[in-house]
């Protein structure tokens, strides 16, 4: 299924390309512009979908997303301060990008936690406040930025593949491949922590050690996805609920379905994105947030 | 089994376990009774090493729980506890699999074993046919009982249970406490079980540890501990005290 979602994402476009007779500009596009970019919407889509599994179990909460807990927009402000001050070091992004999601991850975390414990609501709060507060400070730091960069930032913020380079899809490709086997190896200490954090701990899981873990992986991801395309929204709550809701809770499969999942979600996003207004362009970020935005409320609605 | 030495729990400046000691020896149910605030379900919590000490020593077998992995412990301690209720779709199989985490590796998935031993343990709890049940459609002692059959699919010789009869109906109180006890005399267990159903305490309890305030305020054989001086003092309530007709225990009857 991901290979035919790749597939089709490279044929679509702007431009109609049929694969057998290609021209040298056509065979340009194809080879320099669009494949790096289906290919990195499809790791960046493994990223967020296998972070957003993870941290809803090791949080016991199924509204528990990158995005909305903050982790993409502290990723974001890391990349952000990283293009305004190290603009030379290619690595400075997606490791900046890393520190400022791990970061937000542990800020959210305590603030999220009280001695009850954790309740859906107070997670969420704890998102919106520490999202709020880190966009402030990247619309700060925008006014820094000329007008031409600042159009791209824009798209960039809002989640957006356009700017894609082989750079950023081999980092991304091998932080979601490392990323999804590491939370996959933890997936059964989190099938008990999914229940209770107490219950875990009480059947034999090291409880303290897998939270590190997941958040480490989960900054991991997040930020060298977020590095590469902005803070593509939503993925890591629609791709993981649909997974569960077809084959049950067991992290052990959904986790590196998601990350597949994933994968073919934001490539076929980014291919709607890419052709609905054709020959201008959406950030793909608009076109996730459009789905998941009403199953956010759904969601919550149910909960 | 289990040794515990002057062990005190603190949460800030409020002692909540104030200097207990505690041997729980093999085939032996001990109860721990008192009302509520006594301390007992801290107490309980610290015996595997989830609550911190203050001060004191626990043992298991002869190991101190300080340098014990928590997969070690589980492997020797089971805990039945009040259930909070899941957000995610969970099946009673998934849930009761939980109980078999240290058999396998971290990472690993269950083997043929581990899924018998867990229907078994289901079986055993009056729960056959639950299997692909979700949790959260359960009624409470429904609940109560997979939670039970979790601990008992660990094959742990030491089983902790808090309130473990608090939602259950008469039958399945007799049947939760029999199985206690079978698990303690036929595989040299032991368990240590907090209730409030004195009379039960009474009936299957080898000894019992009487909390108030944190302290052991009285220990011994239930007929030594459950005087009407005793429960008078502890849980400030008037008592008439007579032999059960049929097993010849000592029966507590509250007087309102």
């Amino acid at each position: 299924m991901l290979a035919a979602a790749l597939l089709v994402a490279i044929s679509f476009g702007s431009e109609r390309l049929s694969f057998f007779d290609l021209s040298n500009s056509e065979r340009a596009i194809l080879f320099d512009i669009r494949m790096p970019r289906v290919f990195l919407g499809a790791c960046v889509g493994a990223s967020l979908a296998a972070a957003g599994a993870a941290l809803q179990a090791l949080l016991r909460n199924p509204l528990a997303e990158p995005y909305l807990l903050g982790v993409s927009n502290g990723a974001a402000l890391g990349t952000m301060i990283a293009f305004v001050f190290f603009e030379q070091f290619v690595f400075a992004r997606p490791l900046f990008a890393f520190a400022g999601a791990g970061l937000a991850t542990f800020t959210v975390y305590q603030m999220a936690r009280s001695r009850a414990g954790m309740n859906v609501e107070r997670l969420v709060l704890s998102g919106v406040i520490v999202t709020t507060f880190l966009s402030s400070i990247i619309v700060l730091l925008t006014s820094l930025l000329d007008a031409a960069r600042l159009r791209g930032f824009t798209f960039w913020l809002l989640g957006d593949l356009s700017q894609a380079t082989m750079f950023g899809f081999y980092l991304t490709l091998v932080s979601a491949i490392l990323g999804t086997i590491v939370l996959t190896s933890q997936a059964r200490s989190l099938n008990l922590m999914m229940i209770g954090e107490r219950d875990a701990m009480d059947f034999g899981v090291e409880v303290a050690r897998v939270r590190m873990i997941v958040f480490g992986i989960a900054s991991l991801l997040v930020g060298t996805a977020v590095a590469a395309s902005g803070s593509v929204g939503y993925v890591g709550l629609i791709v993981p609920h649909l997974v569960r809701l077809a084959i049950g809770s067991d992290n052990r499969l959904v986790v590196p379905l998601s990350t597949i999942s994933g994968a073919i979600f934001v490539v076929l996003a980014d291919t709607i994105a890419r052709t609905v207004i054709a020959p201008r362009e959406l950030p793909v970020g608009a076109i996730t947030a459009l789905i998941g935005a009403p199953m956010f409320i759904y969601l919550l609605r149910r909960n | 089994m289990l040794e515990v030495g002057n062990i005190s729990v603190a949460f800030g400046s409020r002692t909540i376990i104030d200097d207990i000691s505690l041997v729980l020896r093999e085939g032996e149910i001990v109860a721990l009774l008192g009302p509520n605030g006594a301390g007992k379900t801290t107490l309980l919590r610290s015996l595997n090493g989830t609550v911190p000490l203050k001060s004191g020593t626990i043992a298991l077998n002869g190991i101190s729980l300080h340098d014990l992995s928590r997969r070690e412990i589980a492997k020797n301690i089971a805990v039945v506890a009040q259930e909070n209720e899941t957000k995610f779709p969970v099946t009673v199989l998934a849930f009761v699999l939980a109980g078999r985490f240290t058999r396998g590796a971290a990472f690993g998935w269950e083997t043929s074993a581990d899924i018998k031993s867990a229907l078994d343990a289901l079986e055993m709890c009056d729960l056959d046919g639950f299997s692909g049940r979700l949790m959260n459609e359960l009624s409470g002692g429904e609940r109560q009982r997979v939670v039970l059959a979790r601990a008992l699919a660990a094959e742990t010789a030491i089983l902790l249970l808090d309130e473990p009869t608090a939602n259950l109906d008469l039958a399945h109180q007799g049947l939760m406490f029999r199985l206690v006890r079978d698990r303690c005399r036929n595989s040299k267990g032991a368990a240590i079980v907090i209730t409030h159903d004195l009379n039960l305490a009474s009936e299957f309890a080898d000894r019992v540890l009487l909390l108030k305030s944190g302290k052991v305020f009285a220990r011994g054989a239930a007929p030594k501990v459950l005087t009407s001086e005793n429960l008078r003092e502890v849980y400030n309530v008037q008592v008439l005290l007579d032999e059960n007709p049929a097993s010849g225990k000592v029966r507590v009857t509250t007087v309102y």
